[in-house]
């Protein structure tokens, strides 16, 4: 079993008839994913790859009906989009938009949360349940070439390393049960202290991987949720140790900026070690680490 | 984007938050009749951006002309260590009886704003570690309205006519906030005079850099100019980086920090960028420069990219390297790196340069870099032992 999703899944796509958006609903098609319906306002009556396109996402959900969701709208239009699609229903809302304007993004994910449904991002890549099912672009156009079903979850803030880290994980025969990719902004829907529950309570994952940057709270929140309720185990692996040294500076994500007094890397690390996970120097240590767990 | 003081005052006056009478100065001629015009003693406070000036030497307490030229004649011919210093600004000074800190951000956990209080101004970061702060966290569809912060006032321990001024204060910090799409606006200190006057002594506001767009129209009508900071000014290199990302909207190509060693870094993406930088140090390398690319940059930009970052002195190697890539294309960024190389005179097989950008199109980006001898990994091995390589190459070299 995956978490969020799986193969029977049915997802509508807001925005589908985006350039990248298009692209995407073809390579989720063939890798399986039940692409029901698209949402482009204005556009309704539209075909995208076969896939029907509604102007609104009540007409999609009536006609189509649809579990999850994944916006890829322009900024200024994904608060709409993301109420829109919590207000017919839609439980789970994976947002690919970046560059949301905070005060969107806190307006929507509260209103989501008000009606129950679940957001992933902004600023995700999206999920994969290998050989199951993608919501999202991860893997790109041959996502079977890094992604394997099998016993390892990973979570992660950076969404290239999801596909660098199911890589190296398949190429040493090491399959993953469900990738997430939170988002690489400071305030995302769903974060690691939302997920882990999932997976402590998923028979298919024994052991959870995580992927994890410099700034803000949210590592330190999962090691006290590891520490106190979490039962499988957990692998770490930090990208930017060197942002440390570089207060005020961003680097890659927006999220990742050191501010005096918290964020740095080294006082995440103490958190996660005394929560008994093991934190690797190199992921290419991944593997072998990973071996010996499960 | 951060505010100057001064620029944040203009909205506090707008939003009829109490502010000190005050002049900014950004000429020395203009000394001495704003400071007539305020009257002394007066504060007098350099306008930069950037905490710390209180400790730093940048607020004094000005008594009469001289002291206020001595002052002002040195940071206008000085300057202000780090920073390039917008003005002075002059304000009058406030016979203080109590200071407090008040501010809105957000809390990234409870994905809401939050509306901070603590009594004392300095070193905010301490008093919130030590717990120490009253907190209310605004649900965003009610707002922050003036019965919750009545009650929130309340509660430590205001009352009567100062609870009503103060919590009128926090609903129109709110309001501005909201407005202005501010991710950070505080008053620091507020200060509570002893004629029992609040007065905002201090401001810092943060817009939003994903709403400027459409707060330009505010930002315009009170004169504040949008900018691009960080917490140096920028090199040359880096400016110059800029304006190659700029060529065209495709892709990512320019977002450099120099360092100061010597192999130069062309580096994917978000997350891996960190981790191929850290891989380098880890082996004992030096990175002349951080640079991301990503969203498939145009041949064009990579090759003028690559021409820049080679034209530092001391370059002594060269390292591609990118996570396994989903929508950059492999070949062009192959075809943009050894263009540039080329157009430098310096020849690929003979030069220190790996490879290690796996994703889409790779077959065909694997066949240019055979052709032009250069060594590259595939998504069978990691970043790491493509980093380790380059290092190892260039100590041998050494």
């Amino acid at each position: 079993m995956a978490i969020l999703a799986d193969r029977n899944t049915r997802v509508i796509i807001q925005g589908i008839t985006g350039r990248e958006a298009a692209t995407m609903s073809q390579e989720m098609l063939s890798y399986g994913t039940k692409v029901v319906a698209g949402v482009t306002p204005g556009k309704g009556g539209q075909k995208v790859h076969g896939i029907p396109v509604f102007d609104t996402m009540i007409e999609a959900v009536e006609k189509c009906g649809g579990d999850a969701s994944i916006v890829s709208v322009p900024p200024l239009f994904a608060k709409d989009a993301v109420m829109e699609a919590a207000e017919v229903g839609i439980k789970l809302i994976v947002v690919l938009t970046e560059r949301i304007p905070k005060s969107d993004v806190i307006e929507m994910l509260v209103y989501a949360e008000s009606k129950g449904a679940r957001v992933i991002g902004p600023n995700s890549p999206g999920i994969i349940c290998p050989e199951e099912t993608r919501l999202g672009y991860l893997g790109g156009s041959n996502p079977q070439k890094a992604y394997k079903k099998g016993a390892v979850g990973i979570i992660s803030r950076s969404g290239g390393m999801c596909t660098e880290l199911a890589n190296i994980l398949t190429r040493h025969g090491i399959g993953q049960s469900t990738v997430i990719g939170i988002g690489g902004d400071p305030v995302v829907g769903t974060t690691y202290t939302d997920l882990l529950p999932l997976f402590e309570k998923d028979e298919e994952t024994k052991a959870v991987l995580l992927f994890c940057e410099p700034g803000g709270k949210k590592e330190e929140a999962a090691a006290e949720y590891i520490k106190e309720k979490f039962t499988k185990k957990v692998v770490v692996f930090f990208g930017g140790r060197f942002v440390d040294r570089m207060p005020g500076m961003r680097f890659g994500h927006a999220s990742v900026i050191v501010r005096p007094g918290y964020g740095t890397t080294e006082e995440k690390i103490k958190l996660f070690k005394s929560a008994g996970c093991i934190v690797v120097e190199h992921y290419s240590e991944i593997p072998d680490v990973l071996k010996e767990v499960i | 984007m951060r505010l100057y003081e001064f620029e944040g005052k203009k909205l506090f006056k707008e939003w009829g938050l109490p502010v000190p009478d005050g002049e900014l100065v950004e000429k020395e001629e203009e000394l001495i009749t704003a400071g007539e015009k305020i009257g002394f003693p007066l504060m007098a406070k350099v306008q930069i951006l950037k905490g710390g000036r209180g400790k730093a030497g940048g607020v004094k307490e000005i008594k009469d002309e001289d002291e206020l030229l001595d002052f002002g004649k040195k940071i206008f011919k000085e300057g202000f260590p780090g920073r390039p210093v917008r003005g002075i600004l002059l304000e009058k000074k406030l016979d203080v009886e109590r200071e407090f800190y008040l501010g809105i951000t957000i809390d990234e956990l409870e994905k809401r704003n939050c509306l901070l209080f603590t009594e004392g101004g300095m070193d905010v970061e301490e008093i919130a570690k030590s717990g120490m702060v009253l907190k209310f966290y605004v649900d965003p569809f009610t707002g922050l309205k003036s019965f919750l912060t009545k009650g929130f006032f309340a509660k430590a321990n205001f009352k009567g006519r100062l609870l009503l001024d103060i919590s009128e204060i926090a609903v129109k910090l709110y309001d501005l906030y909201i407005k202005m799409d501010a991710i950070m606006a505080e008053i620091n200190p507020l200060i509570l005079t002893r004629d029992k006057k609040f007065f905002c002594a201090d401001s810092r506001i943060e817009i939003d850099d994903d709403a400027l767009a459409r707060q330009k129209g505010n930002l315009e009508k009170f004169n504040i100019p949008v900018r691009e900071e960080k917490e140096r000014e920028p090199t040359e290199l880096e400016i110059k980086a800029r304006e190659i990302d700029q060529l065209d909207h495709r892709g990512v190509a320019g977002r450099v920090v120099e360092f100061d060693g010597d192999i130069a870094l062309i580096i994917g993406g978000g997350g891996a960028s960190l981790t191929v930088f850290d891989a380098i140090l880890r082996y004992g390398g030096k990175p002349a420069n951080y640079c991301e690319i990503g969203g498939n940059p145009t041949v064009k930009k990579v090759q003028k990219l690559t021409e820049l970052l080679l034209s530092k002195k001391g370059i002594r190697g060269v390292a591609v390297i990118t996570n396994v890539l989903s929508n950059t294309r492999v070949d062009l960024v192959a075809r943009g790196v050894i263009k540039g190389m080329l157009s430098k005179g310096i020849d690929p097989s003979r030069f220190p340069v790996v490879f290690r950008v796996p994703g889409s199109w790779e077959e065909e980006g694997f066949k240019i870099l055979e052709k032009y001898g250069i060594k590259y990994f595939t998504r069978e091995q990691t970043m790491d032992e493509a980093a380790k390589f380059i290092v190892e190459l260039l100590k041998k070299g050494a």
